[in-house]
């Protein structure tokens, strides 16, 4: 099972709304986040591998059915629209979590991927958090994996180069980093006839666990602002020519040009 | 706020080390620790999982709790959030501090939902107001800063490295080191195999003066073409972002950031970089900074000391052509 989420892209211009407490979400474009991407092709070489069944999961966020559709078209055997969801506001992770929770449990697959981490991840991380809920084995930063019967053999990324790899005893929740290859790309015409087809299971979300009540109330946005910009660099504007002109002789100047 | 809702003084911190030292992380969070113990009188404590030798060097901590136990030996999920959680729960601090490294990103939800206490994630600022906590996180990979409060007698807020400033002061005295021990944890589904060293193979991109970095706005391996020509004509390796190494447009070694190298070059040069907080990790301390972004909004633009618009496919031919002549 991946679990996908929409983000707004990080390439347009973010503005907090009106009152301060959320980002402006009615114009922005959203896109698959790009860890999510990840694990959704690593799922995909898992069920090359082994023949598993994939199923994509996602709550019914904006724009989220271009994104179900297109994993269709990349191989996905199943989607669901998790449908009765908070809409066209800031879901905290632990409200996700405990929303995915019970349908996790009921559906019990052998292995939960998801990305890493979203920019949206005030509160908490998924994987973790729905380990968590579903007391199950997780594992953050994956940057390998194999299955086997049903152990999991897994390459967590520590950071600086170095690395740790395990042995999980399945099922469990793994964020992913980095799938073995880059995420494939589904052709138009093939999202296009996915779409056709239909084939969006629609079903309504269970009610989310309880015990994730506290911790979500406890969490409140006060302000959401766009960063002083007191350390902003200086700009250095004109035609190409000129800037490069310019960054030469900076770098010139401090001696780091050879000729 | 009702009563029940006074959060203890104490802060714990949860302790990095890779094996031979301790992650510069735990000394960042230790001064940000200080800084919110100052007014209440709270006692700053550490709970570290291995590497019982450097618990001497964790200095000005009240106290340290050394989780010492065969199942901890080597890293492990699993293992580390039972050991973690049995800690956290036995000491009932107001506040635990961790970071987004893997073991913080590992531990933190899980530790949420078992304490329990409410999570902020990517912290970069942090402070009390009255029993609240107040923290600062930078989300939408730092174009946004939200100020978070948290009305909880406890939470857990997992900090950004580099955010906070903090040095290693084992000097500052030798604090009093209790040992956990694991008994009745239970069996782990989880179990460590090996952990792998960096290949210490291919470029060195550490010991340059100047780096020509390169991220996701180069759009393909083709396209590299044009930077490669700029590196040579300065002379200088190429440096990248996460995206670029993923794709496997260039080999890891060359990879700046967080999961990547650390690096403080003379100059970095950023191409099509946006300066995700995990990319800022690894370069914002270097001499002199010049980004090149298509997105005015770039958060790269906030650490360099030059910036420009341009297009990098009409910039770095010219560039080059200026180095050159
Ligand atoms: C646990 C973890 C560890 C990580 N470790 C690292 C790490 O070590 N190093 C790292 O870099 N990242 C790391 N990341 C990833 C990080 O979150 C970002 O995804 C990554 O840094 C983004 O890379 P980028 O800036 O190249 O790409 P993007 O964020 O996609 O930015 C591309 C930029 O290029 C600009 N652009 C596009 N076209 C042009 C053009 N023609 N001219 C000029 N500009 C253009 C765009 O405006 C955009 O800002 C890590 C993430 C996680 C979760
Ligand atoms: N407290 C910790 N924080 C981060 N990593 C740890 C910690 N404890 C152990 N590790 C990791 O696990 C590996 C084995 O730990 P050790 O046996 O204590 O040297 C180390 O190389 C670390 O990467």
């Amino acid at each position: 099972m991946v679990l996908l989420k929409q983000l707004p892209d990080l390439v347009e211009e973010l503005e907090p709304s009106p009152d301060g407490t959320d980002i402006d979400r009615e114009f922005i474009k959203f896109i698959l986040n790009e860890f999510d991407d990840q694990a959704l092709e690593e799922a995909l070489v898992t069920k090359e591998s082994s023949g598993a069944e994939v199923i994509v999961v996602a709550l019914d966020e904006p724009e989220v059915d271009q994104v179900l559709y297109t994993a269709l078209a990349k191989g996905a055997d199943r989607a669901v629209k998790l449908t009765g969801v908070p809409a066209g506001t800031w879901v905290p992770t632990h409200l996700r979590a405990a929303i995915l929770a019970p349908f996790v449990r009921e559906l019990a697959p052998d292995l939960v991927l998801t990305g890493v981490q979203s920019a949206e991840d005030l509160d908490g991380q998924l994987a973790s958090l729905l380990g968590g809920y579903l007391d199950l084995p997780h594992a953050a930063v994956v940057v390998g994996l194999e299955v086997k019967d049903s152990i999991a053999r897994v390459v967590q990324e520590l950071g600086s180069g170095r690395s740790v790899e395990e042995q999980i005893t399945l099922p469990a929740v793994l964020g992913i980093q980095a799938a073995s290859q880059a995420p494939r790309y589904a052709p138009i015409s093939k999202i296009r006839q996915a779409m056709q087809a239909g084939g969006l299971e629609e079903l309504e979300a269970p009610a989310p666990v309880d015990s994730a009540d506290i911790a979500i109330a406890q969490v409140r946005i006060r302000r959401l602002y766009a960063p002083e910009k007191s350390t902003h660099a200086e700009m250095l504007t004109g035609d190409p020519g000129e800037v490069a002109t310019r960054i030469a002789e900076i770098l010139r100047s401090k001696g780091l040009v050879k000729a | 706020m009702g009563e029940e809702n006074v959060m203890s003084d104490d802060i714990l911190v949860i302790a990095e080390h890779d094996g031979s030292n301790v992650v510069d992380v735990t000394f960042e969070m230790l001064s940000a620790a200080r800084e919110l113990a100052k007014d209440s009188g709270g006692k700053v404590l550490a709970a570290m999982a291995g590497g019982a030798a450097l618990a001497g060097s964790l200095g000005a901590f009240d106290r340290v709790y050394l989780i010492d136990d065969p199942a901890v030996s080597n890293y492990s999920p699993e293992a580390f959030e039972k050991a973690f959680t049995h800690v956290v729960r036995d000491v009932d601090p107001g506040l635990v501090l961790t970071s987004t490294s893997t073991m913080g990103l590992d531990l933190a939800g899980g530790l949420s939902v078992a304490w329990p206490a409410p999570l902020v994630s990517y912290v970069v600022g942090l402070g009390r107001e009255g029993d609240d906590v107040v923290a600062t996180s930078q989300i939408y990979g730092g174009k946004l800063l939200a100020e978070v409060v948290v009305d909880s007698p406890h939470a857990i807020c997992a900090l950004i490295a580099g955010s906070f400033s903090g040095q290693p002061s084992p000097e500052a005295g030798s604090p009093d080191v209790e040992t956990v021990s694991l008994e009745g944890i239970g069996p782990s589904r989880t179990s460590a195999l090996a952990v792998h060293e960096p290949d210490s193979g291919g470029v060195d991109i550490t010991a340059a003066d100047i780096l020509v970095s390169v991220g996701r706005g180069i759009g393909s391996k083709e396209n590299l073409e044009i930077i490669e020509e700029l590196a040579e004509a300065l002379g200088a390796p190429l440096a990248a972002s996460r995206p670029v190494t993923d794709q496997g447009w260039l080999s890891k070694p060359h990879q700046v950031g967080k999961s990547g190298k650390k690096v403080k070059p003379r100059a970095y040069l950023a191409f099509g970089i946006s300066g995700a907080p995990e990319h800022l990790e690894g370069m914002r301390d270097s001499e002199l900074i010049i980004a090149c972004n298509t997105d005015p909004d770039a958060p790269i633009f906030d650490v360099a000391h030059y910036g420009t618009t341009v297009d990098l496919f009409d910039l770095v031919p010219e560039l080059t052509e200026c180095i050159q002549a």
